[in-house]
């Protein structure tokens, strides 16, 4: 089938989608965009994290056709060319990146929350980020990051 | 890119050797007519069930009727003393928008999975799943909620007990789809309490609901993750509603009595019928069903007793 979307502000289009694909294997495989990580294809690590219409949601669990005419928004669409994004440069200020498999999906749910609370508590920092999972960080320097990227926008 | 179907694909992801049909119905009874023309066309809400499967080469349907497009499924309303619950209605609207109304069933929700998941997943796929541990369903049992499913020119709503018959099975015919939930609007104060190996992004290893009526002076309990299908415990309400009775605590307000709160949590354990799994024994079921439900009784007892 062929799928076309909105992505990251560009419309784009992908021809010879099987049906039974994941909006994750479309935009990696196909279309060009790498940075949303594929580790679990379950849902349950959110390194695929994207916004789909607004909505943060792991990219592995939509249908390819489920995603047809919708607005995507990727962690490639965070910059401004080379301009990182408040919130990329507190991961990277708060060395909150190591292996980096996470950090996409991190600075995605990191993104969304900001988004909707400008300064969050620790219990909600936790609670956002609680379906993102991170080998490496042991986290603390995960929690550091988004304060850093709160206290940014204060 | 990728060649017909039944290519095994640069990834070496085999595409199940036959073509998947993707029907994209924009209303329900352009939805119900698929669903009549394709009965094993699988539906798809939030796909946080299916895709797994899909990912997995678990599934391999003839067909994806994809539900997201209909805007009959993914509304709500109140109506007399209830809510008309949408089966499309994601876990993050419910919280957000009906909380008030439903707070047994919006507690659960909010221990399900991650936001990532609640945005997407939906109570009609918690339904479909109709697995014993799914978090949305002790407290629709609690609650005395009925399903509404339809077919193509005919539909029948039934309570949830008749809806649930067996682990992952359902009262739901093959050109059937859940289109509601009626839940009563709550007329006191519910609870939820769940078990599992953290506080985030867990199955359910036992799981408890509660609901009461503060009206009628009724108590109604459902037990998750404990049997093969969410049960109810009539022992326990029985007992619970008696003892209020006769030591006046409903019109006191008064605490409720440990050994009153043991034996309350001794007979819903009682009422399980667990199974020794990789989550968990049976023994370890039970013991962890009496706490919960112990405690679960106390949340919702304190908040009566705060309600003036
Ligand atoms: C990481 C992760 C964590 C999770 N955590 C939890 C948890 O804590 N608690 C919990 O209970 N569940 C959990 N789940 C399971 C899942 O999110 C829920 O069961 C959810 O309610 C499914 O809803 P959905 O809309 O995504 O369903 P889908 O996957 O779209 O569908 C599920 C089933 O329902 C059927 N179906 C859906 N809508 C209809 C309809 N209208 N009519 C007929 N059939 C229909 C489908 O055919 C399918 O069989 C988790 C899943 C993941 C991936
Ligand atoms: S790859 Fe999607 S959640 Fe892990
Ligand atoms: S930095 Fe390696 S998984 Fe998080």
């Amino acid at each position: 089938m062929r799928i076309e979307l909105e992505i990251n502000g560009d419309t784009r289009s992908a021809d010879d989608v099987w049906e039974g694909e994941s909006l994750l294997f479309v935009l990696r495989e196909r279309l060009g965009f790498p940075g949303s990580k594929n580790a679990c294809e379950q849902g349950e690590c959110g390194s695929c994290s994207i916004y789909l219409d607004g909505n943060l949601v792991c990219a592995c669990l939509v249908l390819a056709g489920q995603a047809q005419g919708a607005r995507v928004t990727t962690v490639e669409g965070l910059a401004e060319d080379l301009d990182l994004h408040p919130v990329q440069e507190a991961y990277l200020k708060a060395g909150a990146v190591q292996c980096g498999f996470c950090t996409p999906g991190l600075i995605m749910a990191t993104h969304e929350l900001l988004e909707r609370k400008a300064q969050p508590s620790d219990a909600e920092i936790r609670e956002a980020l609680a379906g993102n999972l991170c080998r490496c960080t042991g986290y603390e320097k995960i929690l550091d990051a988004v304060r850093l990227a709160a206290k940014a926008r204060a | 890119m990728a060649g017909p179907a039944n290519e095994v694909d640069g990834l070496g992801r085999c595409q199940g050797g036959k073509g998947l049909e993707f029907l994209q119905p924009t209303s329900l009874t352009e939805a119900l007519e698929l669903k009549a023309a394709h009965p094993g066309a699988v539906p798809l809400a939030g796909g946080t069930d299916l895709m797994v499967d899909l990912n997995f080469d678990r599934l391999r349907p003839e067909a994806m009727l994809d539900l997201t497009r209909i805007d009959e499924l993914k509304q709500w309303w109140p109506h007399d003393d209830l809510i008309r619950l949408g089966a499309g209605v994601s876990y993050t609207r419910l919280v957000s928008e009906i909380g008030e109304y439903l707070p047994g069933l919006a507690i659960a929700s909010r221990t399900i999975g991650s936001p990532q998941i609640r945005n997407r997943a939906t109570v009609g796929g918690n339904l479909g799943t109709s697995s014993p541990a799914g978090d949305a369903l002790p407290p629709l049992l609690a609650a005395g909620a009925e399903i509404e499913v339809a077919s193509a020119g005919s539909s029948r709503r039934m309570p949830f007990r008749d809806f649930m018959i067996g682990p992952k099975k359902n009262a739901l015919a093959p050109e059937e789809l859940i289109v509601a939930v009626h839940i009563p609007k709550a007329r006191g104060p519910q609870q939820f309490s769940k078990i599992g190996t953290r506080n985030a992004m867990v199955i359910s290893v036992a799981s408890f609901a509660l609901a009461i009526d503060a009206g009628t002076r009724a108590i109604s309990c459902a037990i998750g993750s404990a049997g093969p299908v969410i049960l109810e415990a009539p022992e326990a309400d029985e007992f619970i509603e008696s003892s209020l009775e006769e030591s006046g605590a409903w019109d006191a307000r008064s605490r409720i009595d440990n050994s009153v709160l043991q034996r309350f949590g001794e007979l819903v354990a009682q009422g399980a019928r667990p199974i020794t799994d990789v989550r968990g024994t049976k023994a370890y079921r039970q013991h962890a069903l009496a706490v919960i439900a112990a405690r679960t009784l106390t949340w919702a007892w304190d908040d009566y007793m705060a309600s003036a």
